[in-house]
């Protein structure tokens, strides 16, 4: 298996869900059963993708595979020389990774899609859509350069508004698809002047040519600012699709789609594209972007759980809780610690599609109530959901013997590393509270719909457990929830195979715009900061700075770990206490502290904020354009016809009486010489005769023959 | 006894003819002003007649005279149809009434 067919797996896996696509959407109509060939077809994608992966892990560990070819040739162009905007492909560890992600999540839907979607109108559209989804998420995932991660990065954007606005007849639906569209396309600005920026001087897309100029000493405009600001603006692109704050809006108003595509798209993989951004740019980041990258995490993470706490809606937690996530992603890639913010998207990949497919099993044997104030009990009704949605819970939650344990543990012990080494320390406290509040909102969530008495006995008792099709998808993701997947040791990530595969990109930034931490290799640490790293002694060695950083996780790796459990018992206990063991009453919990709850129940009001700034502000613009619209430039309008009118008046005057007055006095001339002459035509005869006789009289006397 | 000459024969004609044409312009009868035109035409004959006689003309002037007598009679034969269908169409043969020419 040589690179150039690795190459070529890695594009037929990219087409195949494109062909089903096509064939699914012309003929779809015709051929009810036509859903199959895209299932069959994504499946085969995933096999493919199983098997590249193990090729490229196996022979090609440490390999990065390109293949590049020209899309447009530009030819010379004055003042750059010769120019060609490229296209290609490029195959890494973590390219393999997500492949095998995104085919995985993409196949267990598509199945569970069969029969959650049953008896829909517009059952094989919806998997033509499913497939132009899974199409463009994987062109993001191959691809080398950032123009075709655009491209591709709008593609996901269409196809999740398709999605989203599935069921378009709702209102709400196509509103929220609507403004997912939006939000998307703020952040896409920011990311496309981001990229100009890059293209603008280094004349090129592609990332490995970009890092090398970089590395180079080549800076944009010859300033780490303008460094700084390409690093931000591309990450705006990764705030929109993955739901950063401020732009974290729409994915909660995306659970109006169909729930499997609540797991495939607003779970597992184009909220993940984002942090797949990221991390694809990580070596071109420098400290002041990876700091504001890490506050906007932050700030999200802490703030999509507090909204999580008090929501009702079932999908709703799960949004809110995948935003949140999502912010501890972001955070994890702004502190460094990569190889944990991968593979806390990994996982997290796993254990939330398979809550959202859980959800959706409990919403389809409820027919669609999402009100969680509705269930109850079903766990006795619904067993493998149950079993299942508790791995998920688990996982998020950070139990250990988990697979989310693993990422998140790592993940926030590289928080606290960070924090060690630049003492930004409310970025840990953060992440620990928002530990906690996940582990209390997420057994909320299993408590109130599984546990507990049936609340509404009309519902329990027409509930069921779902199909095969449905429960087995579960089984998979909530095995790939267990931490024998990633690692043999449940308590140290970094020994397992999974952990290992990922490789933190080596900064390309100039020394001084880096963390100290992040600097190279070459230089030695000094004395002072080593003796801080150490702690106690060995002032001897100098160490380097990638060493100084081990150290700092080092040191935290166990206390993170213990913190982490702890609060995520206590979460967890926080819960029972207050949904099943009912010693305190959350009604009550809720009216002491009302304004603190209010502020949750509406989501810190950041819709009607946003109503008030922006559409209201949008509509003020509006209105006022329109008044000028009415007024100024109606009124040039019609002063000018006022004035046209005034002078066709004139002309109009002038016609009537110098025209038509030159032409009626002619045609009057005409009509009185008609009239003085006409009375010499009597018609008589004789008087004809008479002028004959004169008018011969007359010529005989002029003519004198005589 | 004044001897006869070409002069007589000419007043005479003339005569005719005036009081043919005068005929032809005042009468309102259709059928006088038919018979002016024959004082008219007998004007002519009297004058070709009398150049005939007195001209060196020979027997031509006479024989134009016959034709004009033919002639007179094929035209009184045509003006009388014409007169009677003008009596059929306006119930009058007054001339002077009839002007539909002037519309």
């Amino acid at each position: 298996m040589s690179e150039s067919n690795l190459i070529s797996l890695a594009v037929t896996i990219l087409f195949l869900p494109l062909i089903g696509f096509f064939i699914v959407l012309l003929f779809g109509k015709r051929f009810k059963q036509l859903y199959k060939f895209e299932v069959g077809i994504i499946t085969v994608a995933l096999l493919l993708s199983i098997f590249t992966g193990v090729v490229k892990l196996t022979n090609y560990f440490n390999n990065i595979i390109i293949t590049q070819f020209t899309w447009i040739d530009l030819g010379n162009v004055p003042s750059i020389g010769h120019l060609s905007i490229n296209l290609g492909i490029m195959i890494d560890n973590i390219t393999v990774i997500m492949l095998f992600v995104v085919t995985l999540i993409s196949t267990l839907v598509h199945y569970f899609s069969i029969a959650y979607m049953e008896g829909d109108a517009r059952f094989s559209r919806y998997f033509a859509y499913l497939g132009i989804f899974t199409f463009s998420m994987l062109g993001i995932v191959i691809a080398d350069n950032l123009l075709m991660i655009y491209i591709f990065w709008e593609l996901v954007g269409l196809s999740s508004y398709l999605l989203i606005g599935f069921w378009y007849e709702k209102k709400s639906a196509s509103d929220a698809s609507m403004k997912a569209f939006l939000a998307n396309r703020i952040g896409d600005i920011g990311m496309f002047i981001g990229i100009l920026i890059l293209f603008t001087n280094y004349h090129t897309f592609s990332f490995q040519d970009i890092f090398q100029n970089i590395a180079n000493g080549v800076v944009p405009f010859g300033s780490n600012g303008w460094l700084t600001a390409a690093g931000i603006l591309v990450f705006m692109g990764a705030v929109g699709k993955s739901a950063q704050v401020p732009l974290h809006i729409w994915l909660p108003d995306a659970m109006e789609g169909p729930t499997p595509v609540s797991a495939l798209i607003h779970a597992a993989t184009m909220v993940a594209a984002g942090v797949y951004l990221v991390a694809r740019i990580f070596a071109l980041l420098t400290a002041d972007a990876m700091l504001v990258i890490a506050v906007v995490g932050t700030v999200t993470s802490i703030f999509a759980a507090t909204i999580a706490l008090t929501q009702n809606d079932i999908k709703k937690v799960l949004a809110y809780s995948t935003v949140s996530q999502l912010g501890y992603m972001i955070m994890a890639l702004g502190v460094g610690a990569y190889k944990f913010a991968f593979f806390h998207l990994v996982t997290h990949a796993f254990f939330k599609g398979l809550m959202f497919l859980g959800s959706g099993s409990v919403i389809h044997s409820m027919h669609h109530e999402q009100d969680m104030r509705q269930m109850g009990g079903l766990k006795k009704k619904m067993p493998i959901t149950y079993i299942t949605f508790l791995i998920g819970t688990l996982a998020i939650s950070g139990v250990p013997l988990t697979s989310g344990f693993l990422s998140k543990d790592g993940l926030l012990a590289g928080t606290w590393a960070f924090a060690d080494l630049t003492g930004h320390y409310l970025i840990p406290i953060i992440g620990f509270t928002v530990a906690l509040m996940t582990a209390f909102y997420m057994f909320r969530l299993v408590l109130m719909t599984f546990h507990g008495e049936p609340r509404n006995q009309h519902k329990f008792d027409n509930a069921h457990e779902s199909p095969k099709l449905m429960t087995i998808p579960l089984i998979i993701l909530a095995a790939l929830s267990i931490f024998i997947f990633y690692t043999p040791n449940p308590v140290a990530p970094s020994e397992g195979w999974f952990f290992n595969w990922i490789k933190t990109p080596q900064s390309v930034v100039p020394e001084e715009a880096r963390f100290d931490f992040m600097k190279s290799d070459a230089h030695k640490v000094e004395g002072s900061l080593n003796k801080d790293v150490h702690g106690s002694g060995s002032e001897n060695a100098a160490i380097t700075y990638s060493e100084m950083y081990e150290h700092a996780m080092h040191k935290v790796h166990y206390p993170a770990m213990i913190i982490s459990v702890i609060f995520a018992v206590l979460g967890i206990l926080l819960a029972f206490l207050m949904y099943e063991w009912k010693k305190i009453d959350p009604d009550k919990l809720a009216e002491k502290l009302k304004p603190l709850y209010n502020l949750s129940y509406h989501k810190w009001y950041i819709d009607e904020i946003y109503s008030f700034l922006f559409v209201e502000r949008l509509l003020d613009l509006s209105r006022f354009i329109s008044w000028f619209d009415a007024t100024v430039v109606d009124g040039i309008v019609n002063y000018s016809a006022t004035l046209t009118r005034g002078i066709a008046n004139i002309t109009g005057w002038f016609d009537t009486y110098i025209v038509d007055g030159l032409v009626n006095f002619t045609a009057f001339i005409s009509g009185f010489v008609g009239l003085s002459l006409r009375k010499i035509q009597t018609g008589k005869v004789q008087t004809y005769i008479v002028y004959v006789v004169f008018s011969v009289i007359i010529i005989l006397l002029i003519l004198r023959p005589f | 006894m004044i001897e006869v000459g070409l002069t007589h024969f000419l007043v005479v004609s003339s005569f005719l003819f005036a009081f043919g044409l005068y005929a032809i312009l005042t009468r309102k009868n259709a059928i006088l002003v038919l018979m002016g035109v024959e004082l008219v035409l007998n004007a002519a004959n009297i004058n070709f007649v009398a150049f005939s006689r007195y001209g060196n003309l020979g027997l031509n002037g006479q024989l134009m005279a016959l034709f004009v007598i033919v002639l007179a009679a094929a035209e009184a034969a045509i003006a009388l149809a014409i007169v009677l269908n003008i009596y059929k169409t306006f119930g009058h043969v007054n001339v002077d009434e009839i002007d539909n020419l002037k519309e």
